[in-house]
């Protein structure tokens, strides 16, 4: 392809339009700035960022409306980490048992490790308890290794609680309720 | 004052001389370290970015309000500037020219300082004159002075001894000795209107005949000033362009180029020898600013409310140098916003505008104003 270059006329060749032209361009991104309508970069410290629904932060544990642990310690959440940021301590046969009835156990010791976690949610995904989700926090630090390695308590204390259904809860009623059935006729 | 008036008139002139030098150099520091605040935030607003906004002092940045707010302007930013400058490690490269490499910066500092001198910054205080040195030949001076300018960054090209600081020198000795020439040519058109080389005179030849940029401008209405107008706004053109070039701003920063030269002259410089440069560019600057106040913009006067006249009392001295910086930062504003409007120019554009437009236009100018002032009467 060719290019047609016009020959510049003389007005143009003296620079004046060209001059003129970059001033104003100029002058009006100061103005617009200075009086706000330009759109700047945030300034994350000072201004907060906004974290929209589904986004995936740091993975924590949840407790349930009572309280208790949720977590019952199958290790599916660990088998499919990708990166193996979850190590879970299970509580073995004579281990302490579930902090709520019914329920047959909870971990000993569950560790993330967050330099580890690539944030994927596979965790969240595979969880059969939904006891494990991917919080709003991405801004982790820690002045050591080891202070990046979450255990069981820090990760039960930031993950708070999540509603939802108490399957374990409501499998003690029923079978409450199955033993009661024939006496309220 | 009783052993004021004891001392003998040389004493006197000695002690008065050294209060204003006193007076002049650290104002003029602290606004070399705030034009640079200010170039840095006028090119962030232009380049729609949020400029420096980080450093607040512990008491003062405690204040509602105003703490913050001066925070946000950036506005300790060149005290910190100046610290880090100190602080830093001083690093003398291994190959380069040891005597040159140390003195470069001291010569590219000092003649910017120098050119302040002879300029009168306000009319009067008291009983003294607000100039320095009242020269004769103030303007001769100037350009002596101004000429020694290149020789810092030469010197600095040459005593890296290595590449990109070389082309460098190479580039600034050729730019500013052409520059230099269209720059004396533009304002002997002033010289053959005025009629003296004093600083001092040329003003009060403005406050009289109306500026030499715009003769009309409370020159009253006369054949003559009409006809200068051109004239004078040509010769304005002319110096306000090399004015640019010598001092190595934007679109004339050919022996800086950071972006082909990395640095340019200064590429091995480190440290405060860096802030010497730095500071030398910036006291250019308000060299120059101050140069075309006083030759073209009146310098101290306005022709309103009897400004134009000597000061009788303190506050109109202290009025008179108001106007006088006014017109200065006026002047280190379009610097700033000039840099973010033209790109670089190639080095031939370069030789060819100055050689090839800028010293024939200024010669006819010099022809053009000897003319009218022949041809016409005052």
């Amino acid at each position: 392809m060719i290019v047609k270059r016009n020959e510049l006329t003389w007005f143009e060749r003296l620079y004046l339009p060209a001059l003129v032209g970059g001033l104003k361009v100029t002058a009006r991104h100061f103005f617009n700035n200075i009086t706000g309508k330009t759109k700047v970069t945030q300034q994350y410290p000072e201004e907060p960022t906004k974290v929209l629904p589904g986004y995936r932060g740091a993975p924590y544990l949840v407790r349930d409306q009572d309280g208790a642990t949720k977590c019952v310690s199958c290790q599916l959440c660990e088998f499919i980490c990708p990166p193996k940021a979850i190590r879970m301590t299970p509580p073995g046969a004579a281990g302490q048992p579930a902090d709520r009835p019914n329920a047959e156990k909870m971990p000993k010791e569950f560790e993330i490790n967050m330099l580890r976690c690539i944030f994927c949610g596979l965790c969240q995904e595979v969880c059969p308890e939904e006891a494990i989700f991917l919080k709003s926090d991405f801004s982790l630090t820690g002045l050591a290794r080891g202070e990046m390695v979450y255990n069981k308590e820090k990760l039960l204390a930031l993950g708070g609680t999540h509603g939802g259904v108490q399957k374990w809860k409501h499998k003690l009623e029923e079978a409450k309720e199955q033993e009661t059935f024939p006496v309220k006729v | 004052m009783a052993w004021l008036d004891s001392l003998t008139p040389q004493a006197q002139f000695a002690f008065f001389t050294m209060l204003k030098i006193a007076c002049v150099l650290g104002p003029l520091l602290t606004l070399v370290a705030y034009a640079v605040l200010a170039e840095r935030k006028v090119s962030a607003l232009i380049q729609d970015r949020v400029g420096p906004n980080r450093v607040s002092l512990p008491l003062i940045g405690g204040i509602p309000v105003i703490g913050p707010f001066l925070t946000k302007l950036g506005f300790w930013h060149p005290l910190v500037d100046g610290v880090k400058s100190f602080i830093k490690e001083d690093f003398t490269p291994a190959h380069v020219r040891k005597i040159y490499f140390w003195l470069a910066p001291a010569i590219a500092l000092v003649p910017a300082f120098l050119v302040i001198a002879v300029i009168p910054f306000g009319s009067t205080l008291g009983s003294q004159k607000m100039v320095i040195a009242d020269l004769n030949v103030g303007i001769l001076y100037t350009f002596g002075i101004v000429s020694l300018g290149v020789y810092g960054i030469v010197l600095a090209g040459y005593a890296a001894n290595s590449k990109f600081p070389f082309l460098g020198g190479i580039r600034s000795s050729a730019q500013m000795i052409s520059y230099e020439l269209a720059m004396g040519m533009s304002v002997v058109p002033v010289f053959l209107v005025v009629g003296d080389l004093n600083l001092s005179k040329i003003i009060e030849h403005q406050a009289h005949n109306g500026w030499n940029v715009f003769p009309l401008f409370g020159g009253g209405f006369s054949l003559q000033t009409l006809l200068l107008v051109p004239c004078g706004m040509l010769s304005f053109t002319i110096f306000f362009v090399a004015a640019f070039a010598e001092t190595n701003r934007l679109p004339f920063d050919l022996p800086e180029s950071e972006s082909e030269l990395v640095g340019g002259y200064h590429t091995e410089y480190s440290s405060m020898k860096f802030g010497m440069f730095f500071i030398g560019e910036y006291a250019n600057m308000f060299a120059g600013a101050a140069m075309m106040t006083t030759l073209f913009f009146g310098g101290w006067t306005l022709p309103f409310f009897g400004l134009d006249q000597a000061a009788d009392s303190v506050w109109k001295g202290l009025l008179h140098i108001g106007i006088f910086m006014a017109k200065m930062f006026a002047f280190m504003g379009i610097f700033i916003w000039v840099r973010w409007m033209l790109p670089r120019f190639r080095y031939d554009q370069l030789m060819d505008l100055g050689w090839r437009r800028l010293i024939p236009l200024a010669l006819a100018n010099i022809i053009l104003t000897a003319a009218v002032l022949a041809l016409t009467d005052r």
